[in-house]
């Protein structure tokens, strides 16, 4: 049952209203924060208000206006979005807290432009979370670009402005062909509002027409997802503040990309009509050949934040290779793994920010013994990077076990090899970064500490950490990831059961 | 009095700036507050004119001069393109008019009179070029806005008298080819009102004089929209254009001859004969070609003013590409992007000339650090720029849109691919400019005409800066309504069908 | 020499009149002088009145002022195109104008109307 009801654009509007306020508080600076934590919970409150009618199988829809003559803005609270919205504004509460903190601790300049932009973020990713067509989608997308180009640019220095060409490179150009590949679609079928299961159908168009379609738009997502060799930008944008790379570029941009795949996938395309052209094989070889090839990458770089950079590339192609599948347990495992992997990424992306904030040591080897001085975090540390290893009653296990399973249901049993040699490569290039913080003796003896023991930063961490082992053991806990991502994936495969399970 | 609406909307300026020179002996600053009045009191009648034939519902307002009926007679024909368009340059006018008053505040009264005599006469030549329903009164019109844009374009000082001279000549030719089409087409049917024109054309679509005329209208407003291989003239004009007057000249002086093309084209000889056939073609291809050489050339410049000059080369291409189309979305696109592109092109050239104003500097790699001297006019440029490059939700991505979906329903695949790449070297040369401005080391500037304020310049140019600026806004969030409402309405024929 | 005369007959006058607009042309392109250019230029626009004049003419009729013996309109020539033709000179006359004025502040500022010479000397 679709419900009419504004609260989708209530949810998105409530940051942009935060971004003029902060634009206009720039002197007062406990305001202009105080805004910034006021417009997440409400954000957090407006999605959870939703929830109980989404998991009963309605929808929330509103038509703010018309974008052009035949489609109009609309958003839509599907399961899916829904994950997708109940994870960025969950999420979002902890990291302000944390920025608060880290920008405080720096001394960083910029922070109103900072806070400002980082809830226009966030209210880009709510659009895309819940976009209801194409158009909308497309509209969020570009904004989410703009948005956190000036986050990227952050510091002003050479290397920031390297970084954030390449950024808006990679960035622009996908938009650009995602933008012919949704007016192909739109052409070839008339309509642009997602549907489960796919609106394209085969007697719509010519074989290659549709498989260009299709390469255009997953070429637009893969490059947020950073699939290989699509990647280039992630990297590169670990320039920006540690909370952006937390946010951002571990969860919500490069989870965009993600969810753009899926919904490109299970909602434009479709499970059947993939099978038909089978251009699917091509995008899971990319993105098998991606987890490796980045983990590989991962174990030898020595600045931390790079080689969470590799990892998060690594595990944004689980997702992306669980899409690629189409197989409904796979899917699942998909959308699963979008929520495991963003709560265990900000942990260790808000560890890594907590020592820069407090050491300014940017590399691994210069770690040992750390342990010592910065106990919880690097406790917390640890426990998130077991949960992207795999290690049971960690929330990473259970998107695992699907996508394995999925990928059986799939009847492409290899992959499971994959994520098998996946996480073995995970904990060798984690586990050595708390082994070295617990274990090694510092060499120099002496950690000088940069400002005082800032709770900001350290409640949010262990908040994240505890969501990483309630949602490990009890899959299914309010919000019910479990049971959005189940609903999710079975509208998308009705009627479709994969290849020969 | 609303009866008479249209023809105030040229009345007016046009009186006021034959009056202008006397009262600026009175007084100095007299005859430039009259010529303002005018514009807005034109601003007004077409904001009326525009209301009344949308009210119902997009019938054409046929204005008849004197009363005489045509085809004897010359008419004003308002359809709701007409309007909106009029509406369009006479805003534009007004804010301009506004803007330039800091420029010419220490002239003495011949110079502050001249400026805005000729400015009042571009305004009337846009206008009346828009809204007539007779092609030799366009003609008179299109001479009207050239001679006056000669004038202003000579007036930006030493090097502007040759650039002007140069566009002179161009001008000229474009404007006696114009005639030369006018000639052909009397010729062959015996009336010069466009809506009998239509009409009677049809028996000699096929015939070579048919053709010739068409490649003179081609040629003739090719070269005064500066369409790609006609455009040598513009990137000297623009440069050296008065900096007040720049704005006006850039953004609406190249589209009133465009949408006089579109007007032949679409309304008078249709597009469905194999002689417009193989002109649209023409006309795609110049437009590709310029779309590409306007966007490099655009990349390899370093005076401000001119990398604007180049775009404006590209973005016709955008226009003539949109023409070329002949489906209703290239259609649409075309004309909403005229709209579009004079609000981004006005705006821009609106903030280069304060900069100029106040720092005497137009070197776009000299631009550092402005984001704190003048914050409202580097938020216009930042989405301005957004705006050129195509990105939602500024006005641009909009006339994108429907040139992308003429593309893809005209079977036209290159045309996206053009698109595309157009909208990267875009992104290129304007996120350059956006990195100047916010991220680079503050440039050391001398200020010419220091100015304290939080605004950053006299308040009567940051006015129209920040209104242009959220214009451009305004236009992208209202563009559904603009099409559906205003352009659907007035849709030629050939769509209809 | 049937042919060449019918040439002539029909469309000898309009040849003639193409030769003098492209002769304008040739002109303003190719010659280096700036008043050269202006005067080619001249010659395009005439060529344009010419033209006009050209398609008014009709065999036999004579000029179009009532004469009081017939109200046919067969017997006078059309005199629209000369009524257009009369603005197109103000027209022109008015572009002149423009031009030597504009020209005369070249000549003030750059000393020169050759266009080698002042080219050489803005690009300083």
């Amino acid at each position: 049952m679709t419900i009419i009801d504004c609260r989708p654009f209530l949810a998105v509007g409530v940051s942009f209203v935060a971004v003029i306020l902060i634009a206009f508080s720039r002197r007062w600076p406990n305001l202009r924060e105080a805004w910034s934590v006021i417009a997440s919970l409400l954000k957090f409150g407006i999605i959870l208000s939703m929830l109980p009618a989404v998991l009963d199988g309605n929808v929330y829809q509103w038509t703010l206006c018309q974008i052009t003559d035949t489609v109009g803005l609309t958003l839509r609270t599907d399961p899916a979005g829904m994950i997708f919205a109940t994870l960025a504004s969950m999420l979002w509460v902890p990291m302000n807290f944390y920025s608060i903190g880290y920008m405080r601790c720096n001394q960083e300049r910029e922070q109103t432009g900072y806070f400002a932009a980082f809830a226009m973020c966030m209210s880009a990713v709510m659009g895309i979370a819940m976009a209801e067509n194409l158009l909308t989608f497309f509209i969020f997308y570009e904004l989410l670009t703009l948005a956190s180009y000036p986050l990227v640019l952050h510091k002003r220095n050479q290397e920031a402005l390297m970084a954030s060409r390449k950024y808006l490179i990679y960035t622009l150009i996908s938009g650009q062909f995602f933008l012919a590949g949704v007016i192909a679609v739109y052409c070839i079928s008339g309509t642009m509002s997602f549907t489960a299961g796919g609106f394209l159908t085969t007697d719509m168009a010519p074989k290659w027409v549709l498989q260009a379609a299709f390469v255009l738009m997953i070429l637009a997502g893969s490059v947020k997802a950073a699939v290989m060799p699509l990647h280039g930008w992630l990297p590169a944008a670990m320039i920006a503040p540690t909370p952006v790379s937390a946010l951002l570029h571990a969860v919500a941009v490069v989870k965009t990309g993600v969810f753009a795949v899926l919904r490109i996938i299970g909602f434009v395309f479709g499970p059947k009509l993939l099978a038909e052209i089978g251009v699917t094989d091509v995008l899971a070889w990319a993105a098998a050949t991606s987890i490796l090839v980045s983990s590989l990458i991962a174990l030898r770089q020595d600045h931390l934040k790079r080689r969470l950079a590799f990892s998060t590339i690594g595990q944004l192609s689980y997702i992306v290779l669980g899409a690629a599948l189409i197989s409904p347990i796979s899917i699942k495992g998909a959308y699963l793994h979008l929520v495991a992997h963003a709560v265990m990424k900000i942990t260790l992306f808000m560890c890594a920010g907590l020592i820069i904030a407090r050491t300014h040591r940017n590399n691994i080897s210069e770690l040992c013994g750390i342990g010592k001085k910065l106990p919880v975090t690097m406790a917390c540390f640890t426990i998130a990077s077991l949960g992207i290893a795999g290690v049971p009653f960690l929330v990473g296990f259970i998107s695992k076990w699907n996508l394995c399973l999925g990928a059986l249901q799939a009847g492409k049993p290899l992959y499971v090899l994959l994520w098998v040699a996946s996480g073995l490569l995970a904990a060798a290039y984690l586990i050595p970064v708390s082994q070295m913080a617990f274990f090694v003796k510092d060499p120099q003896e002496k950690f000088r500490q940069y400002g005082e023991i800032s709770y900001a930063m350290l409640i949010p961490i262990c908040i994240t950490t505890l969501i990483a082992l309630i949602l490990g053991c009890v899959p299914n806990v309010y919000p019910h990831f479990y049971e959005l991502a189940t609903m999710a994936s079975n509208a998308v495969c009705a009627g479709w059961h994969g290849g020969w399970l | 009095m609303t009866q008479h609406a249209p023809i105030f909307i040229v009345l007016l300026p046009l009186t006021a700036s034959l009056l202008c020179m006397l009262f600026s002996r009175i007084k100095k600053e007299l005859g430039a507050w009259i010529v303002m009045a005018s514009i807005v009191g034109a601003f007004l009648s077409a904001c009326t004119v525009l209301q009344r034939v949308i009210a119902t519902g997009g019938k054409t307002w046929h204005y008849w001069m004197g009363g005489w009926q045509p085809p004897i007679g010359i008419e004003f024909a308002l359809d709701p393109l007409n309007s909106v368009l009029a509406v369009l340059v006479t805003f534009i006018s007004m804010m301009v008019a506004l803007y330039s008053k800091p420029f010419v505040k220490e002239e003495d009264w011949l110079h502050v009179g001249g400026y805005y005599t000729l400015f009042g006469l571009l305004t009337v030549g846009l206008c009346g070029m828009i809204i007539t329903g007779d092609v030799f009164n366009l003609y008179v019109y299109l001479e009207i806005m050239s001679l006056s844009g000669y004038g202003l374009i000579s007036l930006g000082g030493k090097k502007s008298m040759l650039a002007a001279f140069r566009y002179l000549l161009i001008g000229t030719i474009g404007a006696s080819l114009y005639l030369m089409g006018v000639g052909y087409l009397y010729a062959l049917t015996g009336t010069l009102n466009m809506a009998d024109l239509a009409q009677r054309v049809v028996p000699f679509v096929g015939t070579p004089l048919f053709a010739i005329a068409v490649a003179c209208f081609i040629i003739g407003f090719g070269i005064k929209m500066a369409l790609f291989p006609l455009h040598g003239w513009q990137p000297d004009a623009y440069t050296f254009a008065h900096p007040g007057a720049a704005a006006f000249i850039a953004g609406c002086m190249s589209k009133a001859p465009a949408y006089a093309l579109i007007r032949f084209m679409y309304y008078i000889f249709k597009v469905d004969s194999p002689v417009m056939h193989s002109a649209l073609n023409v006309l795609g291809i110049l437009g590709i070609a310029g779309i590409l050489i306007g966007s490099i050339m655009a990349m390899a410049q370093y005076d401000f003013r001119r990398m604007l000059a180049y775009s404006s080369v590209a973005q016709i291409g955008y226009i003539a590409i949109g023409m070329a189309m002949g489906n209703m979305y290239g259609f649409i696109g075309a004309v909403l992007h005229i709209i579009n592109h004079a609000f981004m092109k006005c705006s821009l050239f609106l903030v280069i000339g304060g900069v100029e104003h106040r720092f005497g500097e137009v070197n776009l790699y000299r631009l550092g650090g402005l984001n704190k001297k003048m914050t409202i006019s580097t938020i216009t440029v930042t989405l301005a720029a957004l705006s050129m490059i195509g990105l939602p939700p500024t006005a641009g991505f909009f006339s994108k849109w429907y040139l992308m979906m003429g593309a893809y329903t005209g079977q036209q695949y290159f045309y996206i691919a053009v698109l595309v790449v157009s909208s990267l070297l875009n992104a290129i040369y304007f996120f350059r400019i956006i990195e100047q401005m916010f991220v680079q080391r503050e440039a050391s500037l001398t200020e010419v005409h220091p100015h304290k304020g939080k605004l950053g310049l006299p308040f009567s140019m940051a006015l129209p800066i920040f209104v242009m600026g959220i214009g451009i806004l305004v236009l992208g969030f209202y563009s559904v309504d603009i099409v559906t409402d205003i352009i659907k309405l007035g849709l030629p024929e050939v769509f209809l069908r | 020499m049937e042919v060449l005369n019918e040439f002539l007959k029909t469309k000898g006058i309009y040849s003639l009149v193409m030769i003098l607009f492209f002769l304008g042309v040739y002109g303003m392109v190719l010659s280096k002088n700036y008043m050269k250019k202006l005067m080619a230029m001249n010659v395009m626009q005439v060529a344009v009145i010419f033209f006009y004049l050209c398609f008014a003419q009709k065999d036999g009729a004579m000029i179009p002022i009532q004469n009081g013996i017939t109200t046919d309109p067969n017997a006078y020539i059309n005199p629209l195109p000369h009524g257009l033709m009369l603005t197109a000179i103000v027209v022109s006359l008015g572009t002149t104008g423009v031009a030597i004025a504009l020209l005369m502040r070249i000549k003030e500022i750059y000393g020169s109307v050759e266009e080698v010479e002042v080219l050489r000397r803005a690009s300083k």
